[in-house]
């Protein structure tokens, strides 16, 4: 049976580790590579990493960090981030990268999913929406979050799948940085409204939030930061917990 | 020992390449025909679209070799698709060392199949040492179906084949080279083949 996964993100700045509260705020903690390496271990099912300098001086350093990444650890990843072009993206799966989230760019410019979809296929275009509620509608915001857009959550999610876009990843900004759960609502509408996976971001706090959104959420995989940067939730106590629950749950022998 | 990765517009090569070197073993990346015939063992990866990696070994010539090879071969993913019969995927011919076709997942659920997900009735020395219903990752929409081949099966939606075997061809749906642990136990054990 196809599991649930649980996906630790890296938010990095500088080739650091950090992680924001609402995004600001950042605290450290710790060396990307390092870090990543022991969550493989622990029985993370994925990792993401998400670029938030991103300028274009810095582009080159977040490949060669990739490539360090690449050669360490054993499961898949994205890396995201400031992603805008076909360029962007070869040089990030060429250093062995399995899958790039693109946010902002896709906003601005829908047609850069088919794009990304036709020459490098769906499986690696991730496409990450931030998500706040503004007067009981879910609107697309852009800029980490900072800028509202003219776009409903769920109308956005379809045209991403219609475009050729592998995977959602959904974070709500009013959850996010809260440990109040995981936007569940929201998260079914899109997850049932899509042949696509989803992946459930914001607010995740206690092992019952995660199983919230499995059920609840229907969400495909969950991701959260801090509370596995600063082990107030261990993978592998997480993993056993969801399968004591009767989720399908990947536990490495 | 001379491990030859066949080296085609598939973003996996690089991925599968680390994991060798994760085992203490550098692969060399090639499309030449005479470097793949002299390989010890010979890995066949793939991401992407079936005609498109066709047409690409149509055009270097390639599609005779890797019939031919006689050292062990280890299709991954979509390498395992190509070495199949036909492929729904855009209607393409394959390399036919299985007698099997692929076929597109009915979207009963979501499709592709992305994720980890696990390996039953493991019948080859691919899988020594791996305990039934361990979890490999797998990202895809067509399958092969079950055959006489199948070595190890999987389901999602319904039940396919996760790994093929016939003469020195072994072949997995999943990446091993993504696969954590198992997945490296799974190269460890084609590199001893």
């Amino acid at each position: 049976m196809l599991t649930k996964r649980i996906i630790p993100c890296l938010d990095i700045k500088d080739g650091r580790t950090v992680k924001g509260v609402n995004f600001v705020g950042l605290r450290d903690a710790g060396d990307p590579v390092e870090l990543a390496a022991r969550y493989a271990k622990e029985g993370a099912d994925e990792l993401v990493f998400l670029d938030i300098t991103a300028t274009v001086e810095k582009r080159k350093t977040l490949v060669e960090l990739v490539n360090r990444i690449a050669a360490e650890i054993n499961i898949p990843f994205t890396v995201g981030g400031g992603i805008s072009s076909k360029e962007d993206v070869s040089a990030l799966l060429n250093a062995g990268a399995d899958k790039i989230s693109i946010n902002s760019a896709a906003v601005k410019r829908p047609e850069l999913i088919d794009e990304l979809a036709l020459e490098f296929g769906s499986q690696c275009v991730v496409v990450a929406i931030d998500s706040r509620l503004i007067e009981g509608e879910h609107i697309v915001h852009v800029r980490g979050g900072r800028t509202p857009t003219e776009l409903r959550t769920l109308s956005w999610s379809k045209e991403v799948e219609s475009r050729g876009g592998g995977e959602i990843l959904l974070t709500s900004m009013d959850h996010d940085g809260t440990k109040s759960g995981f936007a569940n609502e929201l998260v079914a509408e899109i997850s049932s409204s899509l042949s696509i996976p989803v992946i459930a971001s914001g607010g995740a706090g206690t092992m019952d939030h995660f199983v919230d959104t499995f059920t609840t959420g229907k969400a495909d995989a969950a991701l959260a930061a801090s509370i596995f940067h600063f082990k107030e939730i261990g993978v592998p106590e997480l993993k056993k917990y969801l399968r004591e629950h009767n989720l399908p749950i990947r536990i490495e022998r | 020992m001379d491990v030859v990765i066949i080296d085609y517009n598939a973003g996996n090569v690089r991925s599968v390449s680390y994991a060798l070197q994760r085992l203490g073993v550098d692969p060399i990346l090639s499309a030449e025909a005479e470097v793949i015939r002299k390989a010890d063992k010979v890995i066949f990866p793939g991401v992407g679209e079936a005609s498109t990696a066709m047409r690409f070994l149509e055009e270097r010539n390639l599609k005779e070799v890797i019939k031919e090879l006689q050292q062990p071969v280890f299709g991954v993913c979509l390498g395992l698709q190509l070495l199949c019969t036909h492929s729904e995927e855009n209607d393409t011919e394959g390399l036919d060392i299985f007698d099997v076709r692929v076929k597109r997942f009915e979207p009963k659920l979501k499709v592709p199949q992305m994720g980890w997900n696990s390996l039953k009735s493991m019948n080859s020395p691919l899988f020594d040492g791996i305990d039934e219903n361990s979890h490999v990752y797998f990202v895809h929409s067509y399958y092969a179906e079950l055959s006489d081949y199948t070595v190890a099966r999987s389901d999602y939606i319904n039940p396919f084949s996760a790994a093929l075997q016939k003469d020195n061809f072994y072949a997995l749906q999943a990446h091993p080279e993504k696969s954590g642990k198992v997945g490296e136990r799974i190269l460890e054990n084609f590199l001893k083949l």
